[in-house]
């Protein structure tokens, strides 16, 4: 539906088939984060997951970032399974993760320099991405000179300097405070419109997950899984102000709600 | 002007203690073998300058080998305690045992074993800045969170980049307090061993002018004793700067 191809990264086909994790704990019984999840990801589309925290959503990042195994099924990026960290992936966590002993555009080509594809176009590049997401000429400086929203713009470039087919991000916007997080809600949708990646979202806010994404889904924990698959259908590019005053969207929010009270989450 | 003062009040301090200092003396009619004015010790510290350096020289030759010593051993003794379980098992607490131990206690020991050249000293510098260099650097190396490690692979890096790119960078803060203060402590060592026994060196010449009733020449070992301390610490601040970047406040 939504497939783009038009943007400048190509997005990665995303599959999970019959994933199921556990994690074994040290005393009592190992806990089931995951159940049986199937899903598949069309390149190019943006995917919210939401649910409270212990739903399992993390962990589907994790091992789509290849940080940890499933127990059981198979997770592929472009039709390879993942076992460990995929080139093709890049991934944004909650807190904006800056050494804080590099300035901006050092930390930026840390992935490069990690995957050893530095060259002579890296530093121009980087300082391109800054120049998208609004930082202009910060590359000199050091994080602690940052606001927590521009750390978190900065950690964003750092995982876009890979041209990453899918971008995961783990509640990037969670530890914003309200007037920041809106402004890099909508930045986002129009940043990855430019782009066309596939995104992975991981958030508990229901309203960021309906804006951003073409498809949200609901998670329930003990055991992990998917409660509801939703298409939002609303035309891009979103506004922000319009789509908090549209019946449609608040239809979705509505709906997703109703899933968190019959679960007794709300 | 209120900002310079500021900036200087430690040396302005010093300046009016010694200045009392040096005016209390012929006030209070003190004789140079009681107490020798701070300018008797200067005048003396030159007259004897080759005397005190040629024994500062052993002095900080045992410091500095002992220390070089600590980091040699102590390192790659963090590291094995750092990577595997059964080492840390079976030598922290050894090693924090140890720290109960006074380490000056083992001079006469060292000495009996080692005769009274600079070995004895060496060893007792070394052992007791062993400990803090350990310490620091384990604690440096556990202090990563854990989150950077997840970063980090999922860019594929390898254990030696994790170590290479976040781990090292973020300990070096921690293992820069552990070589300060273990730079410190060597120079208490190797002194404490020249105390014990010792043909060389500035504590031997210290006891030696303290035999000869000669405490202006005391106060000047003092001054050569502790300007190697000093010397040694802003050594290891200016390399500390080159290699390490302390986290700054947050905005």
């Amino acid at each position: 539906m939504n497939a783009r191809h038009e943007g400048s990264i190509i997005g990665a086909a995303v599959g999970l088939a019959n994933v199921s994790k556990t994690y074994e704990t040290r005393e009592g019984p190992p806990v089931h984060a995951l159940d049986t999840i199937n899903l598949d990801m069309e390149p190019g589309s943006f995917v919210a997951c939401v649910g409270p925290s212990g739903c399992g959503k993390s962990t589907m990042l994790s091992l789509l970032a290849g940080l940890i195994p499933a127990t059981d099924g198979e997770v592929r990026v472009d039709g390879e399974i993942v076992r460990k960290a995929h080139p093709k992936v890049g991934v944004v966590f909650q807190s904006d993760l800056l050494l804080y002993w590099r300035n901006v555009r050092d930390n930026i080509l840390l992935p490069l320099e990690i995957k050893r594809q530095i060259d002579a176009k890296s530093a121009a590049r980087a300082a391109e991405l800054l120049c998208q997401v609004g930082l202009d000429g910060f590359g000199d400086k050091y994080p602690s000179e940052l606001s927590g929203g521009m750390r978190q713009r900065a950690a964003i470039c750092r995982a876009l300097i890979q041209e990453p087919g899918l971008l995961l991000m783990d509640e990037p916007f969670g530890a914003l405070d309200a007037l920041t997080r809106e402004k890099m809600i909508v930045d986002l949708e129009a940043m990855w419109q430019r782009l066309g990646n596939t995104v992975l979202f991981i958030t508990h806010d229901i309203d960021e997950a309906v804006f951003l994404a073409d498809r949200v889904l609901v998670m329930s924990p003990r055991p992990g899984k998917i409660d509801l698959d939703l298409r939002i259908e609303m035309p891009r590019p979103r506004n922000w102000n319009d789509a908090h005053e549209s019946s449609v969207f608040h239809g979705y929010v509505r709906q997703i709600r109703e899933i968190f009270e019959a679960k007794g989450v709300l | 002007m209120r900002r310079v003062f500021e900036n200087s009040a430690a040396l302005l301090l010093i300046l009016a203690i010694l200045t009392f200092w040096q005016a209390i003396v012929p006030i209070a009619g003190l004789s140079e073998f009681i107490l020798p004015t701070p300018l008797r010790i200067a005048e003396r510290l030159l007259e004897e300058y080759w005397l005190l350096l040629s024994h500062a020289g052993v002095t900080t030759f045992e410091v500095i080998s002992g220390f070089l010593a600590s980091i040699v051993i102590g390192i790659p003794l963090a590291l094995a305690i750092f990577y595997s379980t059964i080492v840390e098992r079976a030598i922290y607490p050894i090693l924090v045992g140890m720290q109960t131990i006074p380490k000056i206690v083992l001079a006469p020991i060292l000495v009996l074993y080692l005769g009274y050249g600079w070995a004895p000293k060496i060893v007792l510098a070394f052992l007791i800045s062993l400990f803090p260099v350990v310490i620091s650097t384990v604690v440096g190396l556990q202090s990563l969170d854990k989150a950077l490690v997840n970063l980090v692979r999922s860019m594929g890096a390898t254990e030696s980049q994790v170590f290479f790119k976040i781990r090292l960078p973020a300990a070096l803060p921690s293992i820069f307090g552990g070589f300060k203060v273990a730079i410190s402590l060597a120079v208490i060592g190797a002194v404490i061993g020249e105390y014990i026994a010792a043909e060389k060196g500035l504590g031997y010449l210290q006891l030696h002018a303290n035999s000869q009733f000669d405490t202006t020449l005391n106060f000047a070992t003092v001054v050569v004793i502790s300007s190697i301390g000093i010397g040694l610490y802003s050594i290891l601040n200016f390399v500390e700067k080159r290699v390490s970047f302390r986290r700054e406040r947050a905005t």
